[in-house]
């Protein structure tokens, strides 16, 4: 039973379209947790790491040389601000994967700077996730991820690694950057995964 | 990168106002009676939400300003256009108003007193909340640790905690606070009125090769900028660590 605060009416009313908790923005917020790394394209790589340590890299050329989709997706960051119909293009992680053989269920992302988050494996895949390196018809900006960021819309967007350069196939799942700093394992927005435990 | 953490699961909790200070015209930190809280560690926050009559509520996060400290916890709120939590905080909320608290939330952007680096803070604007933490936790815990504070705001009438800041450089030894004015500066001022840059950050932050922990906190332009500067001076990204708020901050 919530505690009613006296005074506050606020909007009044919640949009269908935000998962609760969140407010609209029209800005592009950014959340980060060091400085924005600075990423030569000419050294940029991509490598997925099964869990029997295969390799697979991708040079920056070699990425953009792949099929890419364009995508309009609606983003909700643990901060609490959602940003609605979003316009990406990126190279799907079903493309990036499909000479890959892994039994894996579980993936960690690594990003440039030492970041890490943790998926589960059915979450990248069956077209819900890319490698996006342009946002609303521009190159993706460093300080929102670029030159190329994971885009998992679904979960809370501390999943989608900014400055991405990996994938490490893990048959256990195991908490990244956030996730071991007190947010939840898996972040979905529409449960209200924003915590620990929640 | 990553760090331990005691993880624990956060539930709402009912705070009622203890007492609101006016800090700056748009500015009030809400002093929150919370039995049972457990404490928190300096630049952590928490989450507050708002409940209406109809049931519909919103819930935003705010840094938390005070030490550590039982069963009551400080949070500064700077107002910011249509922001319905934080123009009710500010404008609205009354001692003895009940809201919502969960956390302490965040288990990177803090300042542990083990740690004996030189501490250097940067503060754009309401950037300064959870640094004031830091300052106070460490007079709280005796820390010898030395921290300087560099703090952009527009003018003297925008700084929070202005005053206290005056009386922990005389008395907290070891503590040193320069700020940068970027539009107003009071008469006789040394610098003239502009944005924090490499200079300032050379003559009143720490040289890179002492291995400070910087903690930079303000909007997302400000923070950019700043930690760019520093890891161009030498320091460790790894040593930088950030927090941003964008201008939708609620």
């Amino acid at each position: 039973m919530a505690v009613v605060t006296r005074g506050f009416t606020g909007r009044g009313h919640s949009d269908p379209k935000l998962p609760p908790g969140q407010y609209l923005t029209e800005d592009f917020p950014v959340l980060s947790a060091g400085p924005t790394p600075r990423i030569d394209l000419n050294k940029w790589q991509f490598t997925v790491v099964t869990e029997a340590g295969g390799r697979h890299t991708w040079s920056w050329q070699e990425l953009l040389a792949l099929p890419s989709e364009d995508v309009t997706v609606d983003i909700h960051c643990v901060t609490k601000w959602s940003k609605l119909g979003t316009r990406w293009r990126g190279v799907s992680i079903d493309t990036l994967l499909a000479d890959v053989e892994s039994s894996a269920d579980y993936v960690m992302a690594h990003s440039y700077g030492g970041y890490t988050t943790n998926l589960p494996l059915e979450d990248l895949t069956d077209g819900q996730a890319w490698i996006a390196y342009r946002f609303d018809g521009e190159n993706l900006a460093p300080e929102h991820g670029g030159p190329a960021r994971l885009l998992v819309p679904h979960l809370y967007f501390w999943k989608s690694a900014k400055w991405v350069n990996g994938l490490e196939m893990m048959p256990e799942d195991s908490p990244g950057f956030w996730e071991s700093a007190g947010y939840h394992i898996y972040g979905d927005p529409w449960r209200e995964q924003r915590y620990y435990g929640d | 990168m990553a760090r331990a953490t005691v993880l624990r699961r956060l539930t709402w909790q009912a705070a009622s106002i203890a007492d609101i200070r006016v800090e700056t015209d748009t500015a009030r930190t809400i002093v929150l009676d919370l039995p049972g809280w457990p404490g928190h560690v300096a630049g952590q926050h928490v989450d507050i939400r708002l409940t209406a009559d109809n049931g519909y509520s919103a819930q935003r996060s705010y840094s938390v300003a005070s030490a550590p400290a039982d069963g009551r916890l400080e949070v500064t709120v700077q107002r910011v256009p249509d922001g319905e939590v934080s123009g009710y905080l500010v404008d609205i909320a009354q001692p003895g108003d009940v809201v919502e608290v969960r956390g302490p939330v965040g288990g990177y952007f803090t300042w542990e007193p083990e740690d004996p680096s030189p501490v250097l803070l940067v503060a754009g604007g309401s950037g300064i909340v959870p640094l004031m933490s830091m300052i106070r936790a460490r007079s709280d815990v005796h820390s010898r640790v030395p921290f300087r504070l560099i703090y952009s705001t527009r003018g003297p009438a925008d700084a929070i905690y202005a005053d206290e800041l005056r009386r922990r450089v005389r008395d907290d030894r070891g503590v040193d606070v320069a700020y940068a004015y970027t539009r107003t500066v009071p008469e006789g001022w040394p610098r003239p009125p502009g944005r924090l840059d490499a200079a300032l950050l050379t003559a009143s932050g720490w040289p890179a090769d002492l291995g400070p922990a910087a903690f930079v906190c303000g909007p997302t332009g400000f923070v950019e900028t700043v930690a760019n500067l520093l890891v161009a001076q030498g320091n460790e990204p790894a040593r930088i660590k950030t927090e941003r708020f964008g201008p939708t901050g609620g």
